[in-house]
């Protein structure tokens, strides 16, 4: 083999290399303009105006005259805050009932010594395997048979367990080392004490990520609140949105309707964009959607 | 006479559990056993809570029911193509973002941001991008006249053209979560299983084949698994961009059927819906046990980060 | 295959807020003889894994060449370069099988190169026979032991008869039974195959014991080349007499006065030649003679009885570190109820650096009197 052999190599070598990153970053950037032309369009035609929007037989890629007037039809026309209102009481109290529930049941799986433990949690694993679709049924009819339609209480009450979250909690409570639990009863500490001033504060981090989490899940949710609220005062953003579609605005006006759109989504694109690292590792740590 | 010995440890820890017990058993558990019972009540009536007989009549009209034909036929459809073409655009994606250094986590954080975006929301901006009103043909019908095609109303108008556009949202709604799962699955392959093929002059090509695939392969199939359940499960996307009469708009889908019998226009029915439920469990875990067969048979068990 | 490094330096960019360079290897030259088992010797951190890792052209540098006999492969790519290299945690794909881990180097070669399946199947028997896992063929790599998997790795690496064999920390993941005996096995291996071998480790005793020749590194500089035994007994610099025996060099500080090293107020031997300074002393444990009239008075802490010989501990107050250790044959007889302890010095165990820059000063030491 002789130098100029080499360079030969070196130098394809290279140029494919360069190719290759061309054409790699060109893929990415049109998959990402895919993901994100929905959000520019969305923020675009709630800025143009009723007439010009319906005027444009072709569609225009922007606007000269941005207007906000599509806003404030959202919140006059349609119960748009009231929907928003709904919504946050709705994943504030489901999230905070929760926590609470998750909390205490990790606890005694991971920490108290107890006979039927074991069943308990091989029963509680068993049922991350049911589907919700198969449950909704019941509840429905429970919940219309308890008077709870169109109430807070029967939105609320069949989403306050998780078993995924109390499987993932008490993961993270049996990390803790055993010895602070020893050094805790030998002070004295009583077992609540104890969950509260160590464990919690310990695992605050998957707390966080579990929260947020059920924030999430509790903004998005359509189809139970659909079953069990037909009053518009009832109403999350969700089934807000489709009653939008349905009837709000007159049905054409889409500009109004977009602004809608923008107001119910901003929320999760800012808490997302504050907790992207936890939301993103909670997610693969055990996300389902998809 | 034997006395009992009080343990309050053992109490204790029932009264911690009791809470999550109580809910559990009311919304999970007891619905569970109740929505077979329902399954199998012919001729209930949700007023007088009363019914006629015990057999297997609601099953038989289930999948006699042309509705629920054409919703299992729109959820196969679905599937058949979302989930091996999610999954393969999300690996393609996430083998050209690890491959990158610079504007990586740039294109992370866009690519993640459809999974926390409200489908019923986003829905509708996809239904404006695709529909054809009076006034506008809408954007993608420009895209398409532009390049010589026929415009096409993808909402309301041919059965193909519906489909496509779900296809096409669902596979944006769902690639998020597959590229965050495949791109940290191709981060744990340790670099010097790479340095090593390199050193050993192995082209791009038989590093992806031999190495990288066999290393992610449990991580694909538990995609494939979740990917199949969740577009047998198909449903609020679907609202989304169709509206909520879906049997009319012949988009119905299992689960939207089993919702059509139990509220709305069509509604009152609990024991149909249980019936198309049942259905359609049995139907998700006949796959998924094909599934995890396949995988055993054909992900090495070894395979996996060091 | 002769290696040659000219004026190698590798920076990488800083991470963090400073954006300070690091630079990993600073003007390296080197010449590696055909044949030989080198040892890349230092501290972790040092730049010997980085210089592997030049050589091997995963990593290229920042300047400076590398030639492989005649041939300049500075900016050739790993695979042209006709090496094999043993990764420290193996890197055996988890989801092959021994022969299929070992055959795969073959199987990436094109055209005229690649040999006939037949082929392949012997040579990566011949592969497994010289480091002797012919019986572990059908295995995976997880159902190995630690030795094993090394001995794969090797094979791996020595399949397509590289021209230099590189092997990174080759025994770090070993218990101290099977580094032994993996050691010897890497010697011989490196003998009945004559490719020159590279290999880099932190544990002075590893590289000593089967190296021709040892490269010391330090903060990206090689410190000293030579064979084990010559860098043992004449070190260069205070950084190589600590880095290398064991148990590890005793450093006193002291004194240049009139011709002799003083420590503490005692002349303990002769130096001619030398100015009047300042010195920092290193005295290898097998220095010290216990002598009762001897120049050096050390307090006396123990004795550690090791069989063959033993180990007097000892402090003093001019000593670096809080304990001097010395071996002796287990011949002699210390006194252990008392309180002090008298060394004489054996001269060419004794090393003069100066103060400030710890480089070896060169001068004639002798015993007083003599």
């Amino acid at each position: 083999m002789t130098g100029i052999d080499y360079e030969k190599l070196e130098k394809s070598a290279r140029i494919r290399q360069r190719a290759v990153r061309v054409v790699t970053y060109v893929f990415l950037a049109v998959w990402a303009v895919i993901v994100l032309f929905p959000f520019y369009w969305m923020l675009l035609t709630s800025v143009k105006s009723y007439g010009a929007y319906n005027s444009e037989y072709v569609p225009r890629f922007y606007t000269l005259s941005p207007t906000l007037k599509n806003y404030a039809d959202a919140f006059t026309a349609v119960p748009l805050g009231r929907y928003l209102i709904n919504t946050a009481i709705f994943a504030v109290a489901t999230t905070a009932l929760m926590l609470g529930v998750i909390v205490l049941a990790a606890f005694a799986l991971a920490r108290l010594e107890f006979r039927g433990k074991n069943l308990v949690f091989v029963i509680f694993l068993s049922l991350m395997m049911i589907p919700n679709e198969l449950v909704i049924i019941t509840n429905f009819v429970t919940v219309t048979n308890l008077d709870l339609r169109n109430t807070f209480l029967g939105l609320i009450l069949p989403s306050v367990t998780s078993v995924f979250y109390i499987y993932l909690l008490k993961e993270n409570f049996e990390q803790i080392p055993d010895n602070l639990y020893y050094a805790a009863k030998v002070d004295g500490t009583s077992d609540l004490k104890y969950l509260f001033k160590v464990m919690l504060p310990i695992s605050r981090p998957t707390l966080i990520t579990i929260t947020i989490l059920k924030v999430i899940e509790c903004w998005n949710s359509y189809v139970w609140p659909r079953l069990i609220t037909d009053d518009e005062a009832y109403y999350l953003v969700s089934n807000g949105i489709q009653e939008i579609r349905e009837n709000g605005f007159g049905r054409e006006n889409i500009p109004a309707m977009m602004a809608a759109v923008v107001v119910i989504s901003i929320p999760l694109i800012i808490l997302f964009l504050v907790f992207r690292n936890k939301i993103m590792e909670g997610v693969s740590r055990g996300g389902t959607k998809g | 006479m034997e006395k009992k010995r009080f343990e309050p440890g053992r109490l204790k820890g029932w009264l911690y559990l009791l809470p999550a017990i109580l809910f559990l058993g009311a919304f999970m558990v007891y619905p569970l056993v109740d929505v077979f019972v329902y399954s199998f009540e012919e001729g209930y009536n949700s007023a007088s809570q009363t019914y006629l007989g015990v057999g297997w009549y609601n099953y038989s009209y289930v999948l006699h029911d042309p509705y629920f034909l054409q919703a299992v036929k729109n959820t196969l459809i679905l599937v058949a193509v979302t989930v091996p073409l999610s999954t393969g655009l999300a690996l393609l994606i996430s083998v050209g973002l690890s491959s990158i250094g610079r504007l990586k986590n740039l294109f992370q954080t866009i690519y993640f941001l459809p999974y926390v975006t409200n489908t019923l929301a986003v829905g509708l901006v996809f239904m404006i991008l695709f529909k054809k009103t009076a006034y506008s043909d809408g954007l993608i019908n420009f895209l398409i006249t532009s390049f010589g095609g026929n415009a096409v109303d993808f909402i309301d108008g041919p059965y193909w053209a519906k489909m496509l556009v779900l296809c096409i949202y669902t596979t944006w709604v769902v690639l998020p979560f597959k590229i965050l799962i495949l791109t940290s699955a191709l981060a744990s392959v340790s670099q010097e299983y790479y340095n090593a093929a390199r050193v050993d002059g192995t082209s791009k090509l038989r590093i992806f084949g031999r190495i990288t695939l066999p290393m992610i392969s449990p991580m694909i199939f538990y995609l494939v698994i979740t990917g199949f359940i969740g577009a047998f499960k198909a449903y609020s996307d679907v609202v989304a961009l169709f509206g909520t009469n879906l049997n009319a708009a012949e988009m119905n889908t299992i689960v939207g059927y089993v919702y059509d019998m139990l509220y709305g226009d069509s509604g009152g029915y609990p024991s149909y819906a249980s019936a198309a439920a049942i259905l359609l469990f049995v139907i998700i875990l006949t796959i998924t046990c094909v599934n995890l067969l396949v995988s055993k048979k054909s992900v090495p068990n070894e395979a996996g980060g060091m | 295959m002769e290696v040659i490094l000219e004026n190698l330096t590798k920076t990488f960019p800083g991470r963090g807020r400073q954006r300070q360079v690091v630079t990993a290897v600073k003007d390296v030259t080197f010449r590696i003889p055909d044949g030989k088992l080198i040892g890349l010797l230092g501290p972790s951190g040092c730049g010997k894994s980085t210089t592997l890792n030049l050589i091997s052209g995963l990593i290229r540098p920042t300047t400076g060449s590398i030639f492989f006999g005649e041939d300049d492969v500075t900016s050739l790519p790993p695979e042209h370069r006709g090496i094999g290299l043993v990764f420290q945690n193996y890197a055996l794909y988890p989801h092959l099988t021994v022969k299929q881990n070992i055959l795969f180097p073959l199987q990436n070669l094109k055209g005229k190169e690649r040999p006939s399946k037949e082929e392949m199947r012997k040579k990566a028997f011949e592969a497994a026979r010289l480091v002797q896992i012919e019986d572990l063929m059908d295995r995976r790599p997880k159902e190995l032991s630690g030795g094993q998997q090394q001995r794969v790795a090797i094979a791996r690496a020595l399949v397509k008869m590289p021209k230099v064999l590189l092997l990174d920390e080759p025994l770090s993941n070993l218990d101290a039974r099977l580094r032994l005996q993996t050691r010897e096995e890497i010697r011989r291996i490196q003998r009945e195959t004559g490719i020159t071998t590279i290999f880099v480790t932190h544990d002075q005793e590893e590289a000593m014991s089967i190296s021709d020749e040892i490269v010391v590194m330090h903060e990206g500089v090689i410190r000293q080349t030579g064979r084990p035994q010559e860098v043992y007994d004449d070190p260069a610099s205070l950084f190589v007499a600590k880095f290398l025996g064991s148990p590890p060099i005793n450093v006193f500080e002291g004194r240049i006065r009139d011709g002799r090293l003083l420590i503490g107020e005692e002349a303990v031997l002769l130096a001619k030649g030398v100015e009047d300074q300042e010195v920092t002393v290193g005295i290898r444990p097998e220095g010290f003679v216990l002598q009762e009239d001897g120049p050096l008075g050390c307090r006396l802490n123990g004795v550690e009885v090791m069989g063959r010989d033993i180990s007097v501990v000892s402090s003093h107050p001019a000593a670096q570190s809080r304990t001097i250790r010395s071996i002796i044959a287990s011949e002699n007889r210390v006194d252990t109820a008392s309180e002090t302890v008298r060394f004489a010095l054996l001269p060419h165990k004794v090393f003069l650096f100066e103060k400030e820059s710890g480089n070896r000063i060169c001068c004639q030491t002798e015993r007083p009197g003599e």
